[in-house]
């Protein structure tokens, strides 16, 4: 699997990524530069957490707006696989890639904890190598996860299967409409996530709940 | 030059756990008979030229496209 990470100024989990991404793949992703307007043939682009802009105007809203990202949204269009986690979340919304927009935590806390995060949809290319239901265990870390969608999208979400995590019943962290942590674009190809399962993939990391994540893509594009 | 005051604000219905915070404060250093508050932002921008017109289409481009998150936010245009 080729992959490729993008790496904007404030980003500070791309090198908790591209560990995961080399350790699962056995080859070390590409980086990208918010500059770049071209990107190389990859199978996967991924956006990877932290505090893009210094979380300025509102999160993820500058680094939506750079140049690299109208690229992965022009790779976007041709399907190939995008996955945002936590600060790359917020980024594939305020792109316009994935409806809704993540708010500050109702707590009005930052939360960095483990959830139990519920596979709400097994059957994508990110999830495949879940069951349908299971429940894992996941790191969050974050202030703004506060996942928000008006009802027509809300509704829509929910009736096409495109709520991929949900936490599980009671360690909502956020205040999340219906408990969502992950949804995937209408075509299947383009994630987002509030929570790392880039740091669930060996038995040091305390567990290894997020290694099927990425076992699932390496064999996808095998 | 034209001297324009932007106002975001969140849309009616969207919980405000920033408004809801302060308001809970006010109420602490006993400001009382408080109905609700919520919280915005501000954008002082200064356009070059003197067309108004022009100035105010620029102006919800800038909205529409950055300034405000039109999912959850609204926003206001005055020209100073």
């Amino acid at each position: 699997m080729k992959s490729a990470v993008v790496l904007l100024p404030g980003l500070n989990r791309d090198r908790d990524m591209i560990a995961a991404l080399t350790k699962v793949s056995g080859k070390p992703p590409i980086t990208l530069w918010e500059s770049d307007t071209t990107i190389p043939d990859v199978d996967l682009i991924v956006i990877p957490g932290g505090f893009s802009y210094g979380d300025y105007l509102r999160c993820g809203a500058i680094g939506a707006r750079m140049p690299v990202m109208r690229a992965v949204a022009e790779k976007a269009k041709r399907g190939v696989l995008v996955m945002g986690v936590c600060n790359g979340f917020q980024i594939l919304v305020e792109a316009g890639l994935l409806p809704g927009a993540l708010m500050r935590n109702a707590s009005l806390r930052f939360v960095c904890r483990k959830v139990k995060l519920e596979i709400a949809n097994a059957n994508t290319a990110f999830t495949r190598n879940y069951a349908p239901g299971q429940v894992i265990d996941c790191p969050v870390a974050h202030h703004d996860g506060n996942y928000f969608a008006g009802p027509e999208t809300l509704a829509r979400l929910e009736g096409e299967g495109q709520i991929v995590f949900r936490y599980a019943a009671g360690t909502n962290p956020n205040g999340s409409v219906n408990d969502i942590a992950g949804i995937i674009s209408a075509d299947g190809n383009v994630l987002g996530l509030m929570p790392h399962p880039e740091n669930l993939i060996e038995a040091a990391h305390g567990g290894m709940d997020g290694r099927p994540l990425f076992e699932g893509l390496v064999g996808k594009a095998a | 030059m034209i001297g324009a005051r932007v106002t975001v604000t969140l849309k009616n219905g969207v919980l405000d756990p920033q408004g809801k915070a302060i308001e809970h404060a006010l109420s602490g250093l006993g400001f009382d008979g408080i109905g609700s508050v919520r919280q915005g932002k501000v954008f002082d921008v200064e356009l070059e030229g003197s067309d108004k017109a022009k100035a105010e289409a620029e102006l919800k481009a800038m909205c529409e496209k950055l300034l405000a998150n039109t999912v959850i936010e609204d926003y206001a245009i005055v020209l100073i």
